[in-house]
């Protein structure tokens, strides 16, 4: 009895030391302050150590060099860029080719992901089978391993250039159109004769404009057709019109700008003309999307099994055929489990494709992590701006994960 | 209070890695406490530094380092060799993780000021050059416009390679490598027509070839690239060590003095007094570098004076089969010059 | 009227089922050949398989295991196909131990990976004695002493120390969890302030295993050594970094919120970068902490930033009604986590951790880049660039994911195997 009138009367007035940490009101105020002095001091040795190294060494830290002219070249720059750019703008060209392959890598991880995942609940026991082992060998041996090996591939089993020339070649182009080299694939590229802008990256925004300006029309088409059916109960048919609105604007735009194709050609050294897809680029996009396609399979596989059976087989009662019960019923569900693990993986191939560093793909990492720390040595100052831009990139896709997984929660009771 | 405990914890995490040598003494005292020096080279390349199959490095480079050794400890196996990218090794010197860097390194305005170190003396005058499959038929870089160009990269060698396109207005794509292994892989497979580096490089590394003859060094040579060891700014002492060993190894070729006739001549004094003043038979050039008389003997007698080690090394007997050139003695129309020993 | 009997007085003997219904065929059927697309999924499956055994096998069984050197092997192949695995078996030694490590000493660390057996398996597995952790505990110290040599002082002052902290823990967190904390904490410092001296000054000239270099580790020892050392880092740390995230008190939940934030957002290969060329410059000038330990520091750290997420899924799953009955029983804070909350969470969250720590151990092939040379370093560097082996890759390059895929998958097994063991639900 005693004590409970001591607890929940608490002495008032006396302070003790003691209760700093056995008083509920001060002990966590306590503990921060404790946490607090060490993280200062910890953060204050490390920053003094740093500042009496640089010192002991001459050394200072400063992004001036950023300005500097950088000196090398790179050969896949999706912006102007030559020798005489500076460092920041090599930093961009890597930053550009980063979210290049990571972009590839995810979409082509996505399918080969959800292909994958797929066909491991198939009913074909053998192709189940051969799935469950593309996934656990992809699964369970090292990414950079993958790169190397696909890249020795690219390098060791793709002609070069010079199988192409002479009179009776060791390989030849597909269809004449296409070269695959050991250096990269070579493709037709497109370009207009008659373009209505100098700079030919202000037609294709054109192009894009207009390819949106139909998404817009087909939305309002099938917005207009679903009215018809919630009135009339049929709903019309609006697949021409969609693919007219789809093709006919566009068709139009690349027909007066009078669109035409280049032709990749053997010259020199090399193939010219067309686009060029480098062999570095191939490798670590390949690489990268069949080693995560490997981990999305996996969730996509969870992601439908997670879904309860009583919910196919009320499907099945209310008369729903199968291939409607997974489009109406268990893929929306299964979404929302596969969806949050799927951008992490996203993120993970962004991080993952720093490692173009192995294959010599110029990314962020190769450029202003590589060849201009190596050139400045200003190792401190290139590693910050590497690790900030990471970090910035891994945030947004957070933030947009949070907003996905706010507008897709169940409204639970 | 609270850092002395954080010291106390680092003190015992580098106590457990066995790696920690804590105190403030210069270079030498710190080298002669640990009785290793910590050698920074290159991961491997053939003739200047490569571990063999049993994990000995051999090489030019690793020369110098073990006369260094030799010098300061009286062992030429007291070295811990450390391989070293060409994105770490400045850090690695600069940090004192290393000793001395003797990694191909050009001596350049930059380095020597910006990055406060000091380059103690040349010990190969090497240049970039282009290697083209002979069947190629390119007999000069000029005619290399719209190559595809293999590079190792941490070297000047990307800078160099910009700016003779440039000069020569012609186009080409580089094709960046981090390490000599997989610059070859891809040169060999045909994904560049070209490989370059610096000519000794591209000699050794055409040395590992299954049939070096069907490739050829293009005549070229488009820079200067002085390569030398390197120490830290602030301990000159230590530097002055690093630069007369290499500069005992000079003049013992020059004076003729090799490791077959060192026993005799550093017997006792002989006719020539700067080969008595060299290896401590007269003077005491040794105590001035704070070291015993001895020691220029004893970093000769590691590997041999310059030219034997150039000779075992990477010389036209070796794999890599360099001439001379550029690093013959000055007396033979070379570069080499090394400073009166008095 | 008795004879006509229209019904059967015996049974008919049983007849087989149709052919078509049994065995092989009836299992062909409904597993490979239901419908036509699958009929024809099947019959492409089958090539596919055909192609990759049709490229793999010969090249296997042609293989050469006995030259040493590759130009040596391709004379004895005299153009067949077959793999120069000869590579292998001359090279083993690097590939496994790295090209420094002293020969002769080669059964430390074979010693110290059979004796990791031991103490792993009461961690792995719940029905073994918990008296074997016991040694669980010791092996870190054995360990150490086993792969790096070198007077025995050293891992002995670093048990006593961490001993002492535990008694002084026990003998106050009874009363005080703070006061326990910060006591084992101080106790383990002041312990091994003395030891060092006292190993310093007995440190011998012969010591009774000779020491070796960190950095004359490498190989797939290298891998397993820093996969397995982090790992084990990074629970403890990791186990911290969640609770403080789950803390109420905002200076610490912010400050673990950014730092697990911070370490998960960077790749790896940017921390390795730190380790190599800046966390040096945040030493004390006159300490070199050497690469291993550097690399240590960062891949613990990043590690720890994972698990610590893995936890907190493992503590977020517990239902509420356990804190409020750790709460109702009178419990505070440190005992609630330590008796109630983190035995149940913790176990719930030991399959995220293998995987996490299968995830961390295939990373730890990235230290080739930043010139270390585990198993993929000795492939790209040494091997590949010497003159016997210029140009031998599939078979080192398989070698390698062989090893590695040996190794996750028997770990990633073992986590399903955990997984269905700890599952409660009946679906």
């Amino acid at each position: 009895m005693y004590h409970m009138t001591s607890m929940t009367d608490p002495h008032r007035g006396q302070f003790r030391l003691s209760m700093l940490f056995n008083d509920t009101r001060y002990r966590s105020l306590t503990y921060q302050a404790i946490a607090a002095i060490v993280l200062a001091l910890a953060i204050w040795y490390l920053g003094n150590n740093l500042l009496q190294n640089l010192r002991t060494a001459g050394l200072n830290i400063s992004f001036g060099f950023l300005g500097d002219p950088a000196g090398y070249d790179i050969s896949q720059r999706l912006v102007e860029y030559d020798s005489q750019s500076s460092h920041s703008r090599a930093a961009i060209v890597g930053i550009l080719n980063t979210l290049l392959v990571s972009f590839l890598a995810c979409v082509t991880a996505t399918i080969f992901g959800v292909v994958a995942g797929v066909l491991r609940l198939s009913n074909n026991w053998l192709v189940s089978k051969l799935m469950s082992v593309y996934v656990e060998i992809f699964r369970n041996i090292p990414v950079l391993i993958w790169i190397i090996i696909i890249f020795t591939i690219m390098t060791a089993v793709m002609p070069a250039p010079r199988a192409f020339r002479g009179d009776t070649p060791e390989a030849t182009m597909l269809l004449d159109m296409f070269a695959f080299t050991n250096r990269g694939v070579y493709t037709p590229g497109p370009y207009f004769t008659s373009p209505f802008f100098a700079n030919p990256f202000l037609n294709w925004v054109l192009v894009l404009a207009v390819l949106a300006g139909s998404l817009f029309a087909t939305r309002r088409v099938a917005h207009w057709a679903t009215g018809v059916q919630e009135q009339s109960g049929v709903r019309p048919t609006t697949w021409y019109f969609t693919l007219g609105l789809w093709v006919v604007p566009v068709g139009l735009l690349l027909l007066v700008m009078g669109l035409a194709w280049e032709i990749p050609e053997l010259k020199g050294f090399n193939f010219k003309g067309g686009i060029k897809v480098g062999g570095a680029l191939i490798a670590l996009w390949f690489a990268l999307s069949i080693y995560t396609g490997a981990f999305i399979a996996e969730n996509v596989r969870a992601g439908i099994q997670a879904i309860s059976k009583g919910q196919t087989e009320a499907a099945g009662a209310l008369g729903l055929r199968p291939r409607r019960t997974m489009n109406l019923v268990v893929l929306p569900q299964a979404l929302r489990v596969i969806i949050p693990p799927l951008i992490s993986h996203y993120l993970n191939i962004t991080k993952n494709s720093s490692l173009a560093i192995a294959v010599g793909y110029a990314d962020v990492t190769a450029t202003l992590g590589g060849i201009t720390l190596n050139q400045t040595g200003r190792a401190i100052e290139c590693v910050l701006l590497l690790m900030a831009f990471y970090l910035t990139i891994s945030l947004l896709i957070s933030v947009g994960m949070n907003f996905y997984n706010k507008s897709v929660k169940l409204k639970e009771r | 209070m609270k850092k002395s405990a954080f010291l106390g914890a680092l003190t015992v995490a580098s106590i457990a890695a066995s790696a920690a040598v804590a105190q403030d003494a210069s270079t030498v005292d710190q080298i002669k406490e640990r009785g290793k020096l910590n050698c920074g080279v290159t991961t491997g390349l053939v003739g200047f530094a490569a571990p063999d199959a049993n994990g000995q490095w051999n090489g030019f480079d690793v020369g110098v380092c073990r006369a260094v050794a030799a010098a300061v400890l009286g062992d030429a196996n007291a070295v811990e060799f450390v391989p070293t990218t060409g994105k770490t090794r400045f850090t690695a010197l600069a940090s004192g993780e290393i000793d001395m860097l003797a990694r191909n390194t050009t001596w350049t305005f930059s380095r020597d000021v910006d990055l406060k170190f000091e380059f103690v003396g040349v010990n190969y005058y090497d240049g970039q050059g282009f290697m083209v499959a002979k069947d190629l038929g390119a007999t000069s870089a000029k005619e290399l416009d719209g190559a595809t160009v293999c590079i190792q990269t941490g070297t000047t060698t990307e800078l160099n390679l910009a700016d003779f396109f440039r000069a020569n207005d012609m186009s080409y794509e580089p094709v960046p490598i981090e390490t000599n292994a997989e610059a070859q892989q891809q040169y060999l497979a045909g994904a560049c027509d070209v490989y370059t580096t610096d000519a000794s490089g591209l000699a050794a590394t055409r040395a590992t070839f299954e049939d070096p003859s069907a490739h050829v060094l293009l005549p070229e040579i488009i820079s200067k690239e002085p390569l030398g060891p390197l120490v830290r700014h602030g301990d000159n002492e230590w530097g002055d060590i690093v630069r007369w060993t290499l500069n005992a190894l000079i003049a013992a070729e020059e004076l003729g003095v090799t490791s077959a006739n060192i026993g005799e001549l550093g017997a006792s004094a002989g006719a020539n007094p700067e080969i008595n003043r060299l290896l401590g038979t007269e003077g005491t050039l040794g105590e001035m570098l704070g070291l015993d008389a001895e020691w220029a003997k004893r970093a000769i007698m590691a590997g041999g004076n310059y030219g034997e080690l150039f000779a075992k090394n990477i010389g036209e007997d070796t794999p890599i089969a360099l001439a001379r050139g550029l690093n013959a003695q000055w007396t033979e129309g070379g570069l080499l010059y090394a400073p009166p020993f008095r | 009227m008795a004879d006509l009997s229209f019904v059967r007085s015996e049974m008919l003997p049983e007849r087989a089922p149709p052919a078509t219904e049994v065995g092989i065929v009836k299992w062909l059927r409904t597993n490979l050949f239901s419908t036509w697309p699958n009929a024809l999924l099947t019959i492409a499956a089958f090539y596919v398989i055909y192609l990759v055994l049709a490229g793999v096998l010969p090249w296997l069984f042609g293989g050469v295991w006995t030259t040493s050197s590759l130009s040596e092997c391709r004379e004895v192949l005299q153009g067949d196909v077959g793999g120069c695995f000869s590579v292998l078996t001359e090279r083993w030694n690097q590939l496994i131990y790295g090209f420094k490590y002293p020969t002769e000493l080669y059964w430390r660390p074979n010693l110290a990976l059979v004796l990791l057996a031991f103490a792993a398996a009461p961690v792995l597995f719940f029905d073994l004695p918990r008296k074997l952790l016991l040694f669980t505990a010791i092996y870190p110290f054995i360990a150490y002493w086993l792969v790096w040599g070198g007077p025995i002082g050293v891992p002995v002052t670093a048990f006593v120390g961490i001993l002492g902290a535990y008694l002084v823990f026990e003998r106050f967190s009874a009363s005080n969890f703070a006061l326990g904390a910060l006591g084992g904490v101080a106790a383990a410092f002041v312990l091994w302030f003395i030891g060092g001296y006292l190993v310093d000054m007995m440190a011998s000239e012969n010591p009774l295993l000779t020491p070796v270099a960190s950095r004359d580790l490498g190989g797939f020892m290298l891998n397993l050594m820093l996969g397995v050392t982090c790992v084990s880092l990074s629970i403890p740390l990791g186990i911290a970094l969640a609770l403080g995230r789950q803390s109420s008190m905002p200076l610490i939940k912010g400050v673990c919120v950014i730092f697990i934030e911070f370490i998960r957002g960077v790749p790896l290969i940017t921390l390795l970068f730190v380790a190599s060329v800046m966390l040096a410059y945040f030493f004390p000038p006159d300490a070199t902490v050497d690469l291993f330990l550097r690399v240590v520091i960062m891949i613990t750290l990043f590690s720890s930033a994972y698990i610590a997420e893995v936890i907190r899924g493992g503590l977020a799953a517990l239902p509420k009604g356990q804190y409020e009955a750790a709460d109702s029983l009178g419990l505070d804070y440190p005992q609630a986590m330590r008796f109630i909350i983190l035995p149940q969470a913790l176990k719930i969250s030991i399959p995220g951790i293998v995987n996490v720590a299968v995830g961390l151990f295939k990373d730890t092939t990235l230290v080739s880049v930043i010139s270390m040379f585990d198993l993929v370093g000795m492939i790209r560097g040494p091997i590949l660039a010497s003159q016997e082996w210029n140009g031998v890759y599939w078979e080192l390059l398989g070698f390698a994911a062989l090893l590695f895929f040996v190794v996750c998958y028997g770990i990633s097994q073992y986590s399903q195997w955990l997984e269905r063991r700890l599952r409660t639900d009946h679906r």
